[in-house]
């Protein structure tokens, strides 16, 4: 293993922002993974942390195949991880709205051009992603359809599911979107929390990652067989509104399957504690993703379903 | 008269409503929008919107037509001095044209969007943000500028900047509006965060030659100041490379020639300059950062290129 400092940037007053490669294996560059580019992203440094302490192992077992080169960049922006924000430390900017990134732009777009500089011409590209929304959800594989995607690879990291992502135009600055347009394959993994660690599903997303490798000849080592993956359109999964504002409660669980009338939560009036609203699904199927947060907006999105 | 046009409950016994004042007289079917406030961090149109309230009311028999004003189209975030929508942690100028099935910032983002629709002009004001000054300009995509460029030069602005098409621009209210036919000018002036009194004036007597210009107001107006458009010209880009203090020598409106200094980024701990800060290209200061404290990366300025002629001057 060799750790590289790719980006540097120089504070104010504090010591410089080091974005840090963990190098594996020598060779053709075969696959690199990013964790946290934003500072509330706790869950996916920590996948990556777990994967840099598994592939300092392998290697010293000689368990990476010849001439394959494996990159691990387990956080970007620690700076705002640091001081407890989200996005950019001062001007609130978020990086993965910033690729490709350019060099001789504002600060955000230097930090993503120094990662995106060092990320390219990898065959595989995987970002350990967050959702915008405050919640749980399913460990899954996200593809971005870009018209040159293959949807099949998914199957290799043998999770559950795999959806398929049609772009808006925000997901154009995106380091997934970017990545497949330069020509690497690029995947988002999903590993249930953000800001704070869900070991279980680390442990999914990470034997996926090392599942994908083995599959791909990265890695000698074996890894068990995972799902069979369901690949789903986005366009297939349901979304389910609050239509109330309250105390909200769950009475579903991740990954649980529910029928069409089922009641899936409910919103309380936050000073009566009368039930407001009874929350039903409107499709049977799995659900993929349940809002997490003690206090609801109207027309807040509170599940998803994967639809039948 | 004061309209809600979007509303949503919040959860703990509070409604998010967002309204507007309709100005109306006279038989004439002309309707402008005023909107501003996208951005909780950007107050200079929160003056002009009273302004134009104002001196429409106190002189409401030249108006024929109605005048919309919507001066807070993201009002929590003006309450809470957050440039986004609190909670969601999302640039309300990204979710248009929203969707009546979405989320909350989506269903509130179309029910702005049809209420605005059928607008014969809007005018989006914003105020650049904390960091940034701005010299009163209109921003227009280049896709838009023969139809919008003679309306923005009505506005007393001294630049109009039409600038190339981005596609994540493609989610802003303008896009979304100009993309449906209605006509939409995006105003920047001034700095987030604070008013300044001479660019709400000039804007206003803009709004006002415009009204005129369009055969809704009849009233008294001044003549506008003819501004200097980009088409065929650079904007220069000046950015820190070094992290410390950044102090500016040079002033909205300075010509300056490439080279020529700027500004400095100072070390306060080693008291020591960091970087002399100099105009990459020959131009016109537009763009000054108001903010000191700077990365590698910061905007301090921007230039536009001086054309062929060169000698033009903004007014000050």
């Amino acid at each position: 293993m060799t750790k590289e400092i790719i980006y540097t940037l120089k504070s104010p007053y504090r010591e410089n922002l080091d974005v840090t490669a963990f190098r594996f294996g020598k060779g053709e560059k075969a696959a690199a993974v990013v964790g946290a580019l934003r500072g509330n992203e706790i869950q996916q440094m920590y996948v990556c942390s777990q994967l840099i302490r598994e592939l300092k192992k392998l290697e010293e077992k000689g368990q990476i195949s010849p001439d394959k080169e494996i990159t691990v960049i387990p956080c970007v922006n620690y700076y705002s991880m640091n001081i407890g924000k989200r996005f950019w430390t001062m001007d609130n900017t978020d990086i993965n709205r910033m690729f490709p990134g350019y060099d001789m732009g504002e600060t955000t777009q230097r930090i993503a051009d120094g990662v995106f500089s060092d990320l390219q011409g990898y065959e595989y590209g995987i970002q350990l992603a967050s959702f915008y929304q405050p919640g749980n959800f399913l460990a899954h594989v996200k593809m971005m359809e870009t018209g040159f995607t293959d949807k099949e690879l998914m199957k290799l990291f043998g999770m559950e599911y795999g959806i398929v992502r049609n772009p808006r135009p925000y997901d154009t600055t995106t380091l997934n979107y970017n990545w497949q347009i330069w020509e690497t394959k690029a995947f988002s993994v999903y590993a249930s929390a953000t800001d704070s660690i869900d070991v279980k599903s680390a442990e999914t997303a990470l034997e996926a990652i090392l599942r994908f490798l083995y599959n791909t000849g990265i890695i000698t080592k074996k890894v068990r067989s995972g799902y069979q993956t369901e690949i789903i359109p986005e366009a297939n999964i349901a979304q389910i509104h609050s239509d109330a504002a309250g105390i909200f409660v769950s009475t579903a669980e991740i990954g649980g399957i529910v029928n069409e009338n089922d009641i899936i939560g409910k919103i309380t009036d936050p000073f009566d504690g009368e039930t407001i609203s009874l929350i039903r699904t409107n499709f049977s199927g799995i659900v993929y993703f349940e809002y997490n947060s003690p206090l609801i907006n109207e027309n807040t999105v509170c599940f998803k379903i994967i639809r039948e | 008269m004061i309209k809600t046009i979007a509303q949503a409950a919040l959860a703990v016994n509070e409604k998010l409503k967002i309204r507007k004042n309709s100005i109306r007289n006279g038989s004439g079917k002309t309707r402008l929008s005023i909107v501003t406030g996208i951005h909780g961090d950007e107050l200079e149109g929160q003056y002009l919107a009273y302004l134009i309230g104002s001196r429409i009311q106190e002189n409401i028999e030249f108006l024929d037509g109605t005048v919309d004003i919507y001066p807070a189209l993201n009002p929590l975030g003006i309450d809470s001095i957050t440039r986004g929508i609190p909670l969601f942690d999302l640039d309300m100028n990204r979710v248009f044209p929203g969707s009546k099935e979405g989320t909350m910032p989506e269903t509130i983002a179309a029910a702005i969007i049809d209420d605005l629709h059928g607008s014969d002009i809007c005018i989006d004001v914003h105020s650049s943000n904390i960091f940034l000054k701005e010299i009163p300009q209109t921003r227009i995509n280049v896709s838009t500028a023969e139809t919008l460029i003679p309306y923005a030069k009505m506005l007393n602005v001294d630049f109009i900047w039409v600038h190339e098409s981005a596609t994540v621009l493609e989610s802003t209210l303008a896009h979304t509006l100009n993309s449906m036919g209605t006509k939409t000018l995006v105003v920047e002036m001034g700095v987030g965060m604070r008013i300044t009194k001479e660019y709400c004036f000039q804007l206003l007597d803009g709004v006002f030659n415009l009204m005129k210009n369009i055969g809704m107001w009849s009233g008294q107006t001044v003549s506008v100041r003819e501004p200097i458009v980009s088409l065929n010209r650079s904007v220069g880009f000046v950015n820190s490379d070094a992290a410390g203090i950044f102090v500016p020598c040079a002033e909205f409106g300075d010509h300056v020639k490439k080279g020529q200094l700027i500004g400095q980024v100072l070390d306060p701990l080693t008291g020591k300059a960091a970087a002399d800060i100099k105009a990459v290209c020959d131009g016109m200061i537009f763009t000054l950062r108001e903010y000191p404290v700077v990365y590698g990366g910061s905007l301090l300025a921007r230039i536009l290129q001086a054309d062929e002629n060169g000698g033009e001057k903004f007014e000050k």
